[in-house]
């Protein structure tokens, strides 16, 4: 199945009798980033949670184009890809035994020549076959976010992939977030660092107690217009 | 992607994680040896084993051992969030419940290698006088045991207090199972093995094995999503 | 409407039962082996029932909540499961009475009592891990539900193989039109303490829920 846009519609999400996402409604489409900003807590990861098929809302609706979760299934699954804040990667096995667990799991074609690819562009290749608990974490960060791109994902949810990575890996990544973009994937991005989106993202959401609050486009850096919002509202 | 096919990635993965640190078979061997040590202390009088102590103190260990590897084996997955990533592959949910619980079974098979021989020797115990009952009796005991035990190890990663809960909601769920495995192996240790009874137990764990695994199946979809 | 109206008149009605009971059970004829002993029946059998049946609705209740998604539903296992381990306690303690008397010991590993026990630790087991186990624990628990009433027979099946030494005596069929009436009466009477626990304990559930949407609703 493939879709172009994600939908969401008044999505509600409660922890017994904490709420952490309240009546959030958000629309993306092929082609675009979007950065999800907010405190810690604020409830960036549950939202993610959800858009990736792991979490059911409480109320309200996702739609992947047309779809829902339930009914599409697991050939929408295959169309997601996710880097979560615990990076999903076995740490006893070496780069290329773990992309190609993945690779085989997706099902996908031509499993080798996309693991070689993949750890081109993770710079990894010298370390192919060392087991990536030896890895620094900027490393298992790169090779983490190879990962859940290796079947081409139309969706792609990154949970803070910034974090660990130096100067050159970081505008490495951002030109891999640029070149999806291109082939028209559908990005949703939470991070703190905002000077480093600044210019990459299409557009910022913030959550602030599991509400979210559109930053305008305007003048001045995405870090002053977050900082307006974020003072006037506390 | 066949479902064979992915139950063969998960195991080989965890065959292949396993084969690297060992940790998980050294830690449950050494754990399972332990249990029969400490029990033959409290069922050997001056020197002779009780009656029918063997074959309890053979399903303990395998017992307690195996609630132990269930827990490591899902530790290894919530390291680094794993099983969500695999949840989010798109892969019959069933098919990862097969995948672990093959993985959980052949650890335990291992083990019991070791360990039924170790019981056969300390006690007396004619474990190998009707080897292929005794080993029907192994096989279809753990797989009830590790059926049930898989689902409820890999339903309580995303709990608090889990490593308390597991054998508290395993063991009762599973005394059906202990009993029968218990109960057959005595029949088969007596000075005139009973036959018939032992082989009437080994029907009931097959009845069992059918039964917790179509459930366990049939729940672990929407037991996994949250 | 006041809900808590329509508990008043089944209340009265199993209050007047309970308050007959002694009477008839007074009045049931002396069984001729164990005496007076024997009358804790018209005590324990009934609770017995009421706790297979409330573990029997734990776990319609849990499948229907885990399939269908219905949050109801799982108010109603919960209540169930409460029950199940409050009804179950009364056996435990009626049990091993009759036992000292009947079979001179306090417990006895008779095929009734030691399954009724291995439900219990199953319905205490499922109360912990709600207690314990966190966000997201209902689920995990509907799922421990119904392994528990799926295992009801097993347990009872193996624990009566395992003790074919003594053969199982069937209380109930056996019993004389004299004996049968109380018993009659004392089992109404358990259900229908039953059924009215479970819909004041729903009821209560429900409205915890309303109280949780009413507090959400406050702070938005």
């Amino acid at each position: 199945m493939d879709f172009t846009s994600l939908t969401l519609t008044d999505v509600t999400r409660n922890f017994g009798r904490r709420r952490a996402l309240f009546k959030v409604s958000l629309r993306c489409v092929a082609g675009e980033i979007l950065a999800l900003l907010g405190p810690n807590g604020a409830g960036k990861s549950t939202l993610l949670s959800i858009a990736s098929t792991l979490l059911e809302p409480t109320a309200g609706e996702v739609r992947y184009g047309d779809q829902t979760a339930r009914a599409a299934g697991a050939a929408l699954r295959g169309r997601i890809g996710v880097l979560g804040h615990d990076l999903y990667i076995y740490p006893e096995l070496s780069a290329v035994e773990n992309l190609q667990f993945f690779g085989r799991v997706y099902g996908l074609p031509d499993v080798p020549a996309r693991v070689e690819a993949a750890l081109a562009r993770a710079e990894l290749a010298h370390r192919r076959d060392d087991p990536v608990a030896g890895y620094s974490r900027g490393m298992r960060q790169r090779l983490a976010l190879e990962r859940a791109l290796l079947h081409d994902p139309r969706l792609v949810l990154l949970d803070e992939p910034f974090t660990g990575l130096d100067d050159a890996a970081t505008s490495a990544l951002r030109r891999r977030l640029a070149g999806l973009r291109e082939v028209g994937t559908i990005v949703l991005i939470t991070t703190h660092d905002l000077e480093t989106i600044d210019g990459l993202v299409d557009r910022a959401v913030m959550l602030q107690n599991g509400r979210l609050v559109t930053i305008e486009p305007g003048p001045g850096s995405l870090r002053d217009r977050y900082r307006r919002l974020t003072t006037v509202s506390a | 992607m066949s479902f064979l096919r992915t139950v063969w990635l998960i195991v080989r993965k965890d065959f292949l994680i396993e084969a690297r640190s060992r940790e998980v078979l050294y830690t449950t061997l050494f754990f399972a040896v332990s249990c029969v040590l400490v029990f033959a202390f409290g069922f050997v009088r001056e020197g002779r084993p009780l009656e029918d102590a063997a074959s309890g103190i053979l399903w303990i260990a395998i017992a307690f051992s195996g609630t132990l590897a269930l827990g490591r084996a899902f530790e290894r997955e919530r390291q680094s969030e794993t099983l969500r990533a695999l949840l989010i592959a798109p892969i019959d949910r069933p098919a990862l419940y097969v995948g672990k619980l093959v993985g959980v079974l052949l650890l335990l098979f291992v083990v019991e290698l070791i360990i039924v021989p170790l019981v056969a020797l300390m006690f007396q115990a004619p474990l190998f006088d009707h080897a292929l009952l005794m080993m029907g009796l192994l096989v279809a005991g753990t797989i009830g045991f590790a059926a049930v035990g898989t689902l409820f190890a890999a339903m309580l990663v995303r709990a608090r207090s889990r490593d308390v809960l597991l054998p508290v909601l395993l063991y009762p769920i599973t005394i059906p199972v202990i009993i029968a495995g218990v109960r057959g192996t005595a029949a088969l240790l007596e000075g005139d093995p009973n036959i018939a009874v032992a082989r009437m137990w080994l029907s009931m764990l097959f009845f069992f094995d059918v039964v917790f695994v179509t459930l366990a199946l049939w729940t672990f979809e929407p037991v996994m999503t949250e | 409407m006041d809900t808590r109206k329509l508990f008043i008149l089944p209340l009265v009605a199993i209050a007047a039962m309970f308050a007959y009971a002694p009477y008839a059970i007074h009045a049931a004829p002396y069984e001729s082996t164990m005496g007076l002993v024997q009358k804790i029946f018209y005590f324990h059998v009934p609770a017995a029932m009421a706790m297979f049946l409330s573990a029997f609705v734990c776990g319609i209740a849990s499948a229907v909540f885990l399939f269908g998604r219905k949050e109801k539903a799982d108010r109603l296992a919960l209540s169930a499961a409460e029950l199940t381990v409050l009804f179950g306690l009364i056996v435990l303690i009626s049990g091993p009475l009759w036992a000292r008397k009947a079979w001179g010991v306090w417990w006895q590993w008779d095929a009734r009592l030691t399954s009724t026990l291995i439900l219990w630790l199953v319905f205490q087991a499922y109360l912990l891990l709600r207690r314990y186990g966190g966000p997201g624990s209902d689920r995990l628990a509907a799922g421990v539900a119904i392994f528990g009433a799926a295992n009801v027979p097993f347990v009872y099946w193996s624990v009566n193989v395992w003790r074919t030494l003594h053969p199982p005596t069937n209380v109930v069929r056996t019993l004389e039109p004299e004996m049968m009436w109380p018993f009659m009466w004392s089992a109404i009477a358990y259900l229908g303490l039953y059924g009215l626990m479970l819909a004041a304990r729903y009821r209560l559930e429900n409205r915890r829920a309303e109280l949780e949407e009413i507090y959400l609703a406050a702070e938005d």
